[in-house]
C-alpha cells in the first residue's frame, strides 16, 4: 500500500549528555520517495542518518519502519549505506570484501551478484587486489556496491557526493534516479548541495538546529530557489 | 543470519586479515622472545626454583604478547569504521563479540604454541608430557583472557590511549584466571598429578563460562549508540 | 544536605573519640592497632561503593538516564579515596607490629586489584568525551569489575590455602572484645555516613558539569 509510510519517526529526541542534537522530530518517509534531507552543519542530519542506519538509538520517541524497530535484523537486512567513512576492509581484495558483506546479508548466488556488481563499478579488473592499493574513487565505488548489491529496499546516504571523483558521482546519480530495470526503493539523501539534491529528490526536508523546519514535496518553486530554503525556514541566529 | 554462522563469518574474516597481514603474530611472537630473553637474566634458568616458577614465567609472558595481539583487535575495524558496518548488518552485537573472541583466541593459542618449544629450551622444561592437559589449560586459560580483553577492546574502542588502558583494565579481572593456570601449568611442568589441582581447573571454568555469558549479554549496549 | 553534613561531622567526631579514647588499648599491639578502627571499615566501605557502583550500573544500562551514571562514577571516585585509606593504613599497622610492610593475603591483595579496578574506571572516564558512550562503556566495565572482584577474593582464598602467607590483623572479627565491637561498628557507621556525603557532593559535581557541558554546546551550535 503506497499511503502507509515506510519509515515514521515520532517525537524523536537525541541528546549527548544535556545537547540536544535531535529535538522532537516527526517525520514519515514514502515508500519509494527519494528525500533529500538539507540542512547546515550541525543541524542533526548526520545523527538522524545514523539512527536510521540502526547506528543508535532515539533518547526519547520512537523510529519505526513499517511498525518494526530499527534494530530488528529484518529492518537491517534491508538497507543500505553509504556513509563517510568507506566502510570496506583494507586487507581483503574487493572480492572478499564483498563475499563477506554478502555472507552478512544472507545474499543468495552472491557470486553471481557480486560478479556484476563489479561489472557496474568498474572494479573487475582489480577484484583480486587489496582495497588498500585502490586509489580514493575505486574504494568508493566499492562502497557503492558494498551498500547497493545486496538489493536494499533503503537506502540511506551521508553527504555521499561530497568525496567522489567523476566516475563515481555519475555511478551513483544513475543509481539513485532510477532507471528502469532496477527495483524501485526508498532514499534519504544527506546533502548540502542544493542543487544536486533537488535535481534527484522527489520530497525534501529541512533540519534546523535539531528541529524540522520544513517538510515537503520537491516542486518547481523550490528547485527554482534553492538558496530561499535556508532562509525561509532557518532560525534566525540570536 | 544465523547467529553462528555470523559468528563464524566474522571469525574467518578477521583470520584472513591477520594472515594477510601477519601484524599480530609476527609483532606479538618478536616481543614474547624479547620477553623470554630478559627473563633468562632475571630469572636464572638453570635453578631449581625457577622450574618451580616456570608456569608463572610462561603464562607472564602469554600475557604481554597477548595484550598487543587484543590491542589490533578492535583496531582493524576502526580503519574505515567498519565496526559500523557490521553495527548495521542483520547480525547480533554477540555474534560480532563472539566471532572476534574466537578469531583472537585462536591468534593467541597459535602464537602460545609457538612459544612453548622456545620455552622449552631456553629453561629445559618438558612441556610435551600430559601435552593433552597442558592443551586443555591454554585453551581455557586463553579463552578467559581473551574473553574479557575483547569485551574491552570494543569499550576503548575510541578512547585516548588505548594500548595502555586496555591492560589496565583487563589483568585486575583477568587475575584469577592467571592464577589457575599458572598452577596447572606449573603441576604439568613438574611431573606432579594434576588430579590434587582440578579445583583451579573447575574454577577456571567457571570463570570463562560466567564472562562469556556476560560479554555476550552486555556488548549490544557498547556497540550501539 | 547541610544537615548531611553535620550528622556526618558529628559521627566523625564520634568516632575518633571511640577510636583513639574510648576504647581499650590492645594488650599485645599497643596503640598502633587502634589504626585498625579506620583500616578495616575503609574497605568495607570501598566495597559498599562498588556494589552501589554496580546497582546504578545496571541501573543505566536499563534506562539510559545519565543520572545513573552520574550515581555510579561518583561512587567508585568516592570509593577509589577508601581503598586509598585502607592500602595506606595497612603498612602503617603491619610494619611495627609484624615487621613486614606488605603480604598477598587475600584481603589485601584484593584491597589492591579493587584499587587498580578504580582506577582503570576513572582513567576510561578520562579519555571518553561523549556522555552517553562514556555512560555505556563505564556501566558495562563496573560490571566485569564488580563480578571480577568477588572471584578474585575467592581466587586469593584458594591461593592461600595452598600458599600460606602471613596473614595481617588476624581472622576478620576473630578475638574482638565487646567494646573493640563497638568502636569498630561505631567507626564503621561514621565512615559510612562520610561516604554519603562525599558521595552526594561529587554528584552533585558531575551534574552541574553535564548541564555545564550541554549548555556549551548548545551555544556552539547556534554560533
Amino acid at each position: 500500500m503506497s499511503a502507509q509510510p515506510l519509515l515514521c519517526a515520532r517525537g524523536v529526541w537525541k541528546f549527548f549528555g544535556d545537547f540536544a542534537a535531535l529535538r522532537d522530530i516527526d517525520l514519515e518517509i514514502a515508500p519509494e520517495a527519494t528525500l533529500a534531507l538539507l540542512g547546515r552543519n550541525g543541524a542533526g542530519k548526520t545523527t538522524l542518518l545514523r539512527m536510521l542506519a540502526a547506528l543508535s538509538s532515539p533518547s526519547r520517541g520512537s523510529i519505526t519502519a513499517r511498525g518494526e524497530p530499527l534494530r530488528s535484523e529484518n529492518y537491517r537486512r534491508r538497507i543500505g549505506v553509504i556513509s563517510h567513512d568507506i566502510w570496506i576492509y583494507d586487507e581483503l581484495t574487493a572480492q572478499e570484501n564483498l563475499d563477506f558483506f554478502a555472507g552478512l546479508y544472507g545474499i543468495r548466488k552472491a557470486a553471481v551478484r557480486i560478479s556484476q556488481w563489479l561489472e557496474i563499478t568498474g572494479l573487475a579488473r582489480v577484484r583480486h587486489r587489496p582495497a588498500r592499493e585502490f586509489s580514493r574513487g575505486m574504494r568508493q565505488r566499492l562502497a557503492i556496491a558494498r551498500a547497493f548489491f545486496h538489493e536494499p529496499e533503503i537506502l540511506l546516504l551521508d553527504e555521499p557526493f561530497t568525496a567522489l571523483d567523476d566516475q563515481a558521482a555519475g555511478l551513483l546519480r544513475g543509481l539513485i534516479a532510477r532507471p528502469s530495470g532496477q527495483p524501485r526503493r526508498t532514499i534519504v539523501l544527506s546533502t548540502h548541495q542544493l542543487q544536486e539534491a533537488l535535481g534527484l529528490a522527489t520530497e525534501v526536508a529541512v533540519l534546523d538546529r535539531g528541529r524540522v523546519a520544513f517538510r515537503g514535496p520537491n516542486t518547481e518553486d523550490l528547485r527554482a530557489s534553492p538558496g530561499d530554503l535556508y532562509k525561509k525556514f532557518s532560525e534566525p541566529t540570536p | 543470519m544465523g547467529f553462528l554462522r555470523a559468528t563464524l563469518a566474522i571469525a574467518l574474516k578477521d583470520l584472513r586479515i591477520e594472515r594477510r597481514s601477519r601484524e599480530v603474530l609476527n609483532v606479538a611472537f618478536s616481543f614474547a622472545l624479547v620477553v623470554l630473553l630478559l627473563f633468562s637474566f632475571t630469572f636464572d634458568p638453570s635453578g631449581e626454583e625457577t622450574r618451580a616458577m616456570s608456569g608463572g614465567l610462561l603464562w607472564l609472558v602469554f600475557s604481554f604478547a597477548g595484550t598487543l595481539a587484543l590491542n589490533r583487535s578492535f583496531a582493524r575495524e576502526t580503519a574505515n569504521q567498519c565496526l559500523d558496518a557490521l553495527v548495521s548488518a542483520p547480525v547480533s552485537g554477540a555474534a560480532v563479540f563472539l566471532g572476534k573472541a574466537l578469531a583472537n583466541a585462536l591468534l593467541l593459542l597459535a602464537l602460545e604454541l609457538a612459544c612453548l618449544p622456545v620455552f622449552g629450551i631456553f629453561y629445559n622444561v618438558r612441556w610435551s608430557v600430559s601435552f593433552g592437559w597442558l592443551l586443555l589449560v591454554m585453551a581455557l586459560g586463553t579463552w578467559g583472557f581473551t574473553v574479557v580483553g575483547t569485551v574491552f577492546s570494543a569499550l576503548t574502542v575510541n578512547v585516548a590511549l588505548r594500548e595502555i588502558m586496555l591492560p589496565l583494565l583487563v589483568f585486575p579481572i583477568t587475575v584469577p584466571a592467571l592464577m589457575a593456570s599458572v598452577q596447572l601449568t606449573t603441576v604439568l611442568f613438574t611431573g606432579e598429578p594434576i588430579a590434587a589441582e582440578m579445583v583451579w581447573l573447575r574454577l577456571l571454568f567457571g570463570f570463562d563460562l560466567i564472562f562469556t555469558l556476560l560479554g555476550l549479554a552486555l556488548v549490544e549496549y557498547v556497540l550501539v549508540g | 544536605m547541610k544537615t548531611l553534613t553535620a550528622v556526618t561531622a558529628v559521627m566523625m567526631v564520634a568516632a575518633l573519640y571511640l577510636a583513639f579514647v574510648w576504647v581499650p588499648t590492645e594488650r599485645s599491639m599497643g596503640i598502633v592497632q587502634r589504626i585498625f578502627y579506620f583500616h578495616m571499615p575503609s574497605f568495607v566501605v570501598a566495597a559498599v561503593a562498588i556494589y552501589v557502583g554496580l546497582a546504578a550500573s545496571i541501573g543505566y544500562l536499563a534506562s539510559r538516564d545519565l543520572r545513573f551514571d552520574e550515581l555510579a562514577a561518583s561512587s567508585i571516585e568516592v570509593g577509589l579515596v577508601f581503598d586509598t585509606v585502607n592500602l595506606a593504613t595497612g603498612p602503617l599497622w603491619a610494619k611495627p607490629v609484624w615487621g613486614i610492610w606488605w603480604t598477598w593475603d587475600p584481603r589485601l591483595t584484593s584491597a589492591f586489584v579493587l584499587w587498580l579496578m578504580f582506577i582503570g574506571y576513572l582513567l576510561l572516564r578520562r579519555g571518553m568525551e561523549e556522555p552517553g558512550t562514556r555512560a555505556a562503556a563505564s556501566a558495562v566495565l563496573t560490571v566485569f569489575q564488580a563480578v571480577g572482584a568477588v572471584i578474585v577474593y575467592m581466587s586469593n582464598r584458594l591461593w592461600r590455602t595452598q600458599h600460606p602467607q602471613p596473614v595481617i590483623g588476624g581472622g576478620a572479627g576473630s578475638g574482638l572484645d565487646r567494646e573493640m565491637w563497638v568502636a569498630l561498628l561505631g567507626c564503621l557507621a561514621a565512615l559510612l555516613a562520610l561516604y554519603i556525603c562525599l558521595l552526594q557532593l561529587r554528584r552533585r559535581l558531575e551534574r552541574l558539569r553535564r548541564e555545564t557541558d550541554g549548555l556549551r554546546r548548545t551555544l556552539y551550535s547556534m554560533s
